[in-house]
């Protein structure tokens, strides 16, 4: 849906050194299926996940993208009672991270000659922030992006309400939390919302352009591929 | 008030979103409590040290929990309590009945207590003729208006000043006044008198010491003090969940718990209660009742990852803290105990069939652990429960079941999507499918609200594009420009 994300990330990547491979083998890591309950149809996928990153040899796996890359550190869970499994998913997890937080921690760039000219926000996205504890790391990026004006906004470590099956199971109570998010980027008065996960961008995208908002969403990978 | 149910919880929650009232009432509690909070944990030099301490002495009292218990009541019973035990809710409002019976008690005061809120305790006392007084102001509101607390700590937060000023006026006689001080004195006057008159007092506990079979009470009011203290007879009930270990150990949970609830560095009054009075000038009560409670507790026990639901303190915290309670309130849940820690704990302990809602009423944020004080993973239980739920498979956490047979469409999508989703082919195909049949729907890349036929066909779909616009397959997905920029021949 978002092709653009992998794309600029790829660039991105590629622009600070590193060789980039994508398997096209590959397709999803089941978490849609974990968090709704269905662990059998999650433990497929993740299995088939985890085949894949072992054979490709590469040094680090890169998703755009902090619940993706939290629930490849949850796999282990499936394998409770599988310890063969279980610590073929340690190790494919311990490869396993963030986009972000990659860059700045693994690779150690926080510069990666970027521009856009705006003033923007940052918002947490929930597994990136809670469960891999990634905060500093998209803002010193966006802050060394030339051109851009980064502002917090009110709550931004505040849930945007999607939560998987949960934005459809309780539209209401979904949006109601999503609206005191997009209450927070409209007092912000900024010209596009960061983030890094393609959920939170559909969640709060979706509600801006249907209150026809000139705010736009970005994905982090898409802010640092802009260049003049 | 109609009593809402767990089991109608999303119908519950659509009309709590669009009750003005409740709205006004909730819009403050996140930044009040929330900011009162984080002052009050920024006197602590190393908080999260401390957490880590209340975590691992709840692991291992909840370990070696039949030990502590029996040195608990031990220790209690020395020092002169009388000790009950109830497997059950039923059980243990009938040693209550029996202990008010034996005292011919003609009036009786209550302290707050979510565990005898639990036991739907009033309600059955009442049914035999005793009529209880609850005397913590939050709870006396609640039992003047009829109603049921909506939060483990502020149970009256659901309701304005207004509301409660209508509400003195008309059950107490009072002129309407919206004075605080004035409404505050009147309850003052009522309460006190009780207090002198009441013959027995029926308080919940917080923390059991095993060491010394010591009862700590936390509160504001002074209360609790008078309702342990004044009437000759103290029942306190407490689940089997309340011990701790040392006394020692207090100054763990004494700098945790007031922080994460109320964001006090220490509440007004702690009361310190073990056993009975010693001499006839010694204050305190005659008798002193201790009913432990299990009520479906020790079965949370059995497996590792449901054994961190009989850590929690019941301070609050993730309450305050949850995007959900926040907008919803804690009526929705259907349940005595609101907010993450009752979606977790509530198909624990009144059967996961009626309230199988409750773990799905989350977007999984994981605020509700960041901020509990003694580190319950309270995202891993809810996942731990879907599964439950959806697959009956994970270990006997709420009794003998199966999977909820249930949602067939649902449970035929995921298996569907796993099928698919595991072979390239199938979900490249997949993907040109979805391609052509939002064709008829896509308006410039995005979809839009959809007709009535559609919300027939997706539901979930429309559930989203009712509130939000849906992005679009793409036309070109990312492989299809990897495939032209990296390839051809290699797949690399």
């Amino acid at each position: 849906m978002w092709p653009s994300i992998g794309t600029c990330a790829v660039q991105v990547l590629r622009r600070v050194g590193c060789e980039v491979v994508f398997d096209e083998r590959q397709t999803c890591c089941g978490q849609p299926a974990f968090n709704t309950g269905y662990r059998t149809d999650a433990r497929r996928l993740a299995k088939r996940f985890i085949e894949i990153f072992e054979d490709g040899g590469a040094d680090a796996i890169v998703s755009p993208s902090g619940s993706c890359t939290a629930m490849v550190h949850h796999f282990q869970e499936l394998f409770a009672d599988d310890e063969g499994w279980r610590q073929r998913a340690v190790r494919v997890a311990e490869r396993t991270h963030e986009f972000g937080s990659f860059l700045v921690n693994i690779m150690g760039v926080e510069d990666v000659g970027a521009y856009f000219s705006g003033r923007v926000t940052w918002h947490d996205a929930c597994h990136g922030l809670r469960d891999l504890h990634i905060r500093a790391e998209p803002r010193l990026l966006i802050a060394r992006t030339r051109g851009v004006e980064l502002v917090e906004m009110e709550n931004s470590e505040a849930c945007c309400g999607f939560g998987g099956t949960f934005s459809v199971k309780f539209p209401e109570i979904s949006v109601a939390i999503l609206d005191s998010k997009i209450e927070a980027i409209e007092k912000a008065n900024v010209t596009a919302v960061i983030s890094a996960d393609a959920s939170c961008l559909m969640q709060i995208g979706g509600r801006l352009t249907r209150k026809r908002s000139p705010v736009r969403v970005m994905h982090l990978a898409e802010l640092l591929a802009a260049q003049e | 008030m109609e009593l809402q149910t767990s089991e109608t919880f999303a119908q519950n929650a659509r009309e709590a979103l669009v009750d003005p009232q409740l709205r006004g009432a909730l819009r403050n509690l996140a930044d009040t409590f929330g900011d009162r909070r984080r002052m009050a944990i920024a006197t602590i030099d190393d908080w999260e040290d401390l957490r880590e301490r209340a975590r691992r002495i709840k692991a291992e009292t909840l370990a070696g929990l039949d030990v502590y218990l029996e040195a608990f009541a031990d220790n209690a019973e020395r020092a002169g309590a009388q000790l009950h035990w109830a497997c059950d809710a039923g059980q243990a409002r009938a040693i209550v009945i029996q202990i008010l019976r034996e005292k011919d008690a003609q009036l009786v005061v209550k302290s707050k207590s979510m565990t005898t809120e639990e036991l739907h305790l009033n309600a059955a006392l009442e049914e035999v003729g005793f009529f209880p007084v609850e005397t913590d102001l939050g709870e006396w509101i609640i039992q003047l208006a009829n109603e049921t607390p909506s939060h483990i700590v502020v149970p009256a937060i659901h309701k304005s000043k207004k509301q409660i000023a209508e509400l003195f006026s008309s059950k107490l006689g009072i002129a309407p006044t919206d004075d605080v001080d004035v409404l505050t004195g009147t309850a003052r006057n009522f309460l006190r008198k009780r207090f002198a008159d009441a013959d027995v007092g029926i308080s919940g506990v917080n923390f059991g010491v095993a060491q010394t079979g010591t009862l700590l009470i936390l509160e504001n009011e002074g209360n609790v003090r008078l309702t342990t203290s004044l009437p000759r007879t103290h029942i306190a009930i407490m689940g089997i969940e309340k011990i701790i270990p040392r006394l020692v150990d207090l100054d763990v949970f004494l700098k945790l718990l007031p922080r994460s609830g109320t964001g006090q560095q220490l509440t007004a009054y702690q009361s310190l209660i073990t056993g009975i009075k010693r001499s006839v000038d010694d204050e305190g009560p005659e008798e002193l009742h201790i009913v432990i409670m299990d009520n479906g507790r020790s079965r949370m026990l059995g497996h590792p990852v449901t054994r961190q639901s009989l850590a929690c303190i019941r301070c609050g915290a993730c309450l305050n803290a949850c995007p959900v309670y926040q907008k919803i309130g804690g009526h929705a849940y259907g349940s005595v105990y609101p907010g993450p820690i009752g979606a977790i704990i509530t198909p624990q302990l009144n059967g996961i069939e009626k309230a199988r809602q409750l773990p799905f009423a989350s977007s999984l944020c994981g605020a509700c652990r960041e901020v509990c004080p003694v580190k319950i993973d309270i995202p891993e239980l809810l996942l731990h429960l879907r599964a439950e739920i959806k697959e009956g498979t994970a270990s006997g956490t709420a009794g003998e079941h199966g999977p909820i047979k249930r949602k067939f469409l649902e449970r035929l999508v995921f298996r569907l999507y796993a099928f698919a989703w595991s072979s390239q082919w199938r979900y490249e195909l997949g993907i040109k499918i979805a391609r052509l049949a939002q064709r008829p729907v896509v308006r410039h890349g995005s979809l839009g609200k959809m007709g009535r036929l559609m919300s027939l066909l997706a539901p979930p779909l429309a559930s989203w594009t009712d509130w939000r616009d849906a992005p679009a397959v793409a036309n070109r997905s990312f492989r299809d420009e990897w495939r032209e920029v990296n390839r051809p021949g290699r797949n690399v």
